[in-house]
């Protein structure tokens, strides 16, 4: 039965499920004669319903509907012509031609009768163009200072509408405006003193005047203005810190804190805990007022006092001390935010010994609150789990929970990011933190979540006891997600593949499976990821310091070489804090080989902000057979300028260079030394492959020990069976010689060593490779 | 009985409101003269943006009149108010000669109009006080008055400022329109 009445009632309401063309329908009557006035205001309502519920109006309905609608002009209705008011102001920018109404809206604005005056002069600023404004101009100026405090204040907000739609022909009423601060009351001073500040704005010292002259002004009266006027000198206080006006303002903040109205306390001392680098002291007679406030009857004071010393725990715990009892008590207030952020509060100020019971206690309401309240618990979580890092079981098993709870992005975000942090701060918590982290994405609905996650598990999980047990879920997302994440899950497994000897098998299988993945993007991550692991770098990567290490920027080249290509990776690091470098790419010039400029690769590093590390990297065809090389390398970049005290960031960018050693490329470069512990078998092995030799006179070598040094060094391979050692007075000496060339060949020789006044060698060299064999001896020739 | 019953029908129609335009080129007296006929004063006026719509009760009898802008931005719109139209009374500037041209191809082409047919027209030769100002003969032979066929129509001499010919011709008015 009560569902029925209850139904019934609603349907009786003839505002909801209106009809978009029956309504333009009905709205024809507005050309009838005579004018039913009541049936009329029907209509206009249901209009402006349409509008504001968001239907789209074609401009040609929208103009028809208007211009008939200015036919109700002729009726003298009050509540006919306040509705149709406020239909212009609706329909102002969806129908053409509304300047029709302007003679009409100005002979109401000039009434005798005040109730049409300030209605009218609203609707006329939505209507008027440039031109007719020039026009309306004397009389909008005596509107500003009517006595009437309902036509000046319509004068004044509608000017702050039309300033903020760029007509600055309001800046000229500045003297009106000026005198209706100072003499107006209520409303009008409020929106009086607003427009004042939005037309100085702009102007830093203007503004100044103008919260000292307001300060001061004996008239002020409206709680609204005070509040404003508060805010006004807070922006004063932020923008010069260290300003001639501020004990000014200061003593003005605190005599508002003795204010007879409750919102103008609150205001000031908001703004007095607000400032920056403010002492506690100094912010300690505005934290007993919101005190008090904490105890009020009323809802809404409690929320706006606890609200705001939950900011002020982040600067100035120790400040909350006396409001902790206080605190205790809204634990528990029937108000769900009031508890949320009585909590969070004493969480950021609480002890060790208390964590335990105010989680519990939150838990317990979590489902209640909404999400932006959410986030402020999540956030207080990741504070506190870094203050206690023992505590960090109940806090995780709580973010775990919250992650599989019903939320919106952001709530989300703010849980992985605070799971994120405490994985990388907290070194108990990491692989707890990586198992919450890896079930979230096999079920989550957010791209950029997705990714951020991905590259996190690439980063960490490497690291862990157990790498292989986060392949699982990032191939799962290889395989459901959208091209942005598969092409993350891509590089997360490279990682692993690089860092962990024991998955880059598994990791390559996965990877050739995705070669023909559907997005290009994807795909040359593959064939890049495909190129390091599978090709493996063959020779050791080598790393040369380009800079000094004590200089503005710190490079370092590593090598890699691949059977196709050789890549130089420079890693860049900015050491200064008052620049962030762009676009930074290492330049190599010089070398022996012959290269065409379509073969280079170049990726500069995008951004590298203070005392971070960026790659940039060169690669270009790989070619043994020259020899040894060298290049001529600078370091190209953009430099954007930083203030390091503000962090603001130069909107301009200039070019810079900086010269960097030179780099060398060398034989030894292709070829990774890799020890046989039996190195006959292995000689013995490679019988019947093929086999090179050579005898050669090393003239620029002194001793056999110096060429025991220098020849596995030159080749790049390693010693094996200790042949490295040469006995003191030995004038004869064998080296056993063993490497992996690029493309993943072996390589092993025998080097015998004589010494006759000079030293001669007869290479022998042996591979699978027959041309390999003769390459390795015309490099030592 | 019957007498009570007949008189009350009888203010019961007189109540019906008739329907008048005032039209015309910009500047040529059109928010003056209407201001005239209610308050029977002259107002400071400016270009009218739009329109002004009044009650203006004349010889008991009620009218409802739009004087309609005529900036030739204004007058495009005209059209959106002809329905149930009554009257029109159009206004010249008696002295303003070059315009006269003007002036007569904007009545005709408002002529025209389907919504207008059975509308009663009025033409004020307005502005007689100013030296050189055409005779109302002048006038009607400039706009082609004689050449209307099927149309209530008369001009007069007036001068909004000075209150002259005004109430002659809103007499003519209440006349044609009533006998209509």
């Amino acid at each position: 039965m009560s569902y029925h009445k209850k139904d019934d009632e609603h349907d009786r309401n003839p505002f909801t499920h209106l009809e978009k063309t029956t309504v333009l329908q009905e709205a024809r009557s507005f050309n009838e004669m005579p004018i039913n006035a009541r049936k009329c205001i029907i209509i206009l309502t249901k209009i402006l319903c349409l509008v504001h519920q968001g239907e789209t109006f074609g401009t040609r309905e929208a103009t028809e509907t208007f211009f008939s609608m200015t036919k109700l002009f002729q009726h003298k209705n009050v509540a006919l012509r306040r509705m149709v008011y406020l239909c212009i102001k609706a329909m102002s920018t969806i129908s053409e031609d509304v300047i029709m109404v302007t003679s009409s809206l100005m002979k109401d604005m000039n009434s005798k009768d005040d109730i049409y005056r300030g209605p009218a002069i609203r609707a006329l600023c939505t209507v008027a163009d440039g031109t007719t404004l020039q026009s309306l101009e004397r009389f909008l100026k005596q509107a500003i200072v009517d006595r009437n405090v309902s036509v000046s204040s319509s004068a004044l907000v509608s000017s702050l509408h039309l300033l903020s739609k760029g007509q600055d022909v309001v800046r000229r009423w500045v003297n009106e405006v000026q005198q209706a601060a100072n003499n107006s009351t209520g409303m009008a001073q409020y929106h009086a003193l607003g427009l004042l500040y939005h037309i100085k704005q702009r102007d830093r010292l203007a503004v100044q005047k103008l919260v000292a002259t307001q300060m001061r002004n004996p008239a002020l009266s409206s709680p609204f203005a005070y509040c404003l006027l508060i805010r006004y000198a807070s922006k004063v206080l932020d923008q010069d810190p260290d300003g001639s006006v501020n004990e000014d303002i200061f003593a003005f903040l605190e005599r508002c804190l003795r204010h007879k109205n409750e919102m103008v306390v609150y205001e000031a001392a908001r703004a007095i805990v607000s400032v920056k680098n403010v002492t506690s002291r100094q912010i300690a007679p505005a934290v007993a007022v919101l005190q008090v406030f904490l105890g009020s009857p009323r809802p809404v004071l409690r929320f706006a006092a606890v609200r705001t010393l939950n900011k002020v725990s982040i600067t100035h715990p120790n400040a909350l001390k006396s409001c902790v009892l206080d605190m205790e008590t809204l634990i528990t207030d029937s108000n769900r935010s009031v508890a949320t952020l009585a909590i969070t509060t004493l969480l950021k100020t609480g002890t060790e010994s208390s964590v335990d019971r105010l989680m519990k206690q939150i838990s317990s309401f979590m489902h209640e609150i909404t999400d932006e309240f959410k986030i402020v618990v999540v956030e207080a979580i990741r504070a506190l789990c870094l203050k206690f890092p023992q505590k960090y079981p109940v806090l995780m098993n709580f973010l775990s929970s919250t992650l599989r709870d019903e939320g919106g992005f952001e709530y989300k975000r703010a849980i992985v990011k605070t799971i994120t942090s405490i994985v990388e701060n907290v070194k108990e918590a990491k692989e707890t933190g990586l198992a919450q982290l890896c079930e979230y994405i096999e079920d989550c609905e957010y791209p950029a979540l997705l990714t951020s996650i991905l590259d996190m598990l690439g980063t960490q999980g490497p690291t862990t006891s157990h790498p292989h047990k986060y392949i699982r879920f990032i191939y799962n997302r290889l395989i459901l997600e959208n091209s942005v994440v598969r092409a993350a899950a891509v590089d997360a497994l490279t990682k692993f593949g690089q860092h962990c000897e024991g998955v880059r098998q598994s990791v390559v299988i996965i990877l050739r499976r995705c070669m023909l993945d559907s997005d290009d993007e994807v795909r040359d991550r593959v064939m890049f990821a495909l190129s390091i692991l599978e090709g493996g770098p063959a020779a050791d990567i080598t790393h040369m310091m380009l800079t000094e290490s004590e200089t503005e920027y710190v490079v370092k080249c590593t090598k890699h070489a691949f059977a196709e290509h050789i890549v130089f990776e420079y890693s860049v690091t900015n050491t200064l804090n008052d620049q962030i470098l762009e676009n930074a790419q290492v330049v190599m010039e010089g070398g022996e080989q012959e290269i065409d400029a379509d073969d280079v690769i170049m990726i500069p590093a995008p951004k590298i902000e203070y005392d971070q590390t960026v790659s940039s990297f060169v690669a270009f065809p790989s070619d043994p057979t020259v020899g040894a090389q060298t290049f001529e390398t600078r370091l190209d970049f953009l430099v954007r300028d930083v203030d390091p005290d503000t962090q603001e960031v130069a909107e301009d960018s200039y070019e810079d260079t900086y010269a960097l050693e030179d780099v060398d490329l060398e034989f030894a470069d292709f070829m990774q030394a890799v020890s046989k512990p039996n190195f006959s078998s292995a000689w013995s092995a490679m019988q019947g492959v093929a086999e090179e030799a050579d005898t050669f006179n090393l003239e620029a070598i002194k001793s056999l020990q110096d060429a025991a040094r220098n020849i596995p060094s030159f080749l790049g391979m390693a010693t094996c069976e200790k042949s490295n050692v040469v006995p003191e007075d030995a004038t004869r000496h064998t080296l056993f010689l063993s490497g992996v060339f690029v493309g993943n060949i072996p390589v092993l020789a025998v080097a015998k060593l004589a010494f006759d006044q000079g030293v001669s060698m007869e290479l022998a060299v042996r591979s699978e490779n027959e041309d390999l064999c003769t390459l390795i001896l015309q490099s030592v020739a | 009985m019957g007498g009570f019953f007949s008189s009350v029908f009888s203010r019961l129609f007189g109540e019906k409101e008739r329907r008048i335009l005032i039209l015309g080129l910009d500047g040529a007296g059109k928010t003056t003269i209407l201001y005239r006929l209610q308050v029977g004063e002259v107002v400071s006026t400016i270009p009218t943006i739009g329109f002004n719509v009044e009650t203006v009760t004349f010889k008991n009898l009620k009218f409802q009149v739009w004087d309609l802008g005529g900036q030739t931005s204004i007058r495009p719109y005209w059209r959106c108010y002809y329905s149930n139209t009554d009257a029109i009374i159009y206004v010249v500037d008696s002295s303003d000669k070059e315009r006269m041209g003007i002036s007569k191809s904007e009545l005709l082409s408002m002529l025209e109009e389907e919504e207008l047919k059975d509308a009663v027209l009025l033409v004020m030769a307005n502005k007689q006080d100013l030296p050189g100002a055409l005779s109302p003969a002048k006038v009607s032979e400039a706009l082609g008055l004689q050449a209307l066929r099927n149309r209530t129509w008369s001009i007069f001499k007036t001068s909004a400022t000075k209150g002259e010919g005004l109430n002659e011709a809103m007499e003519w008015l209440v006349e044609a329109v009533t006998s209509k």
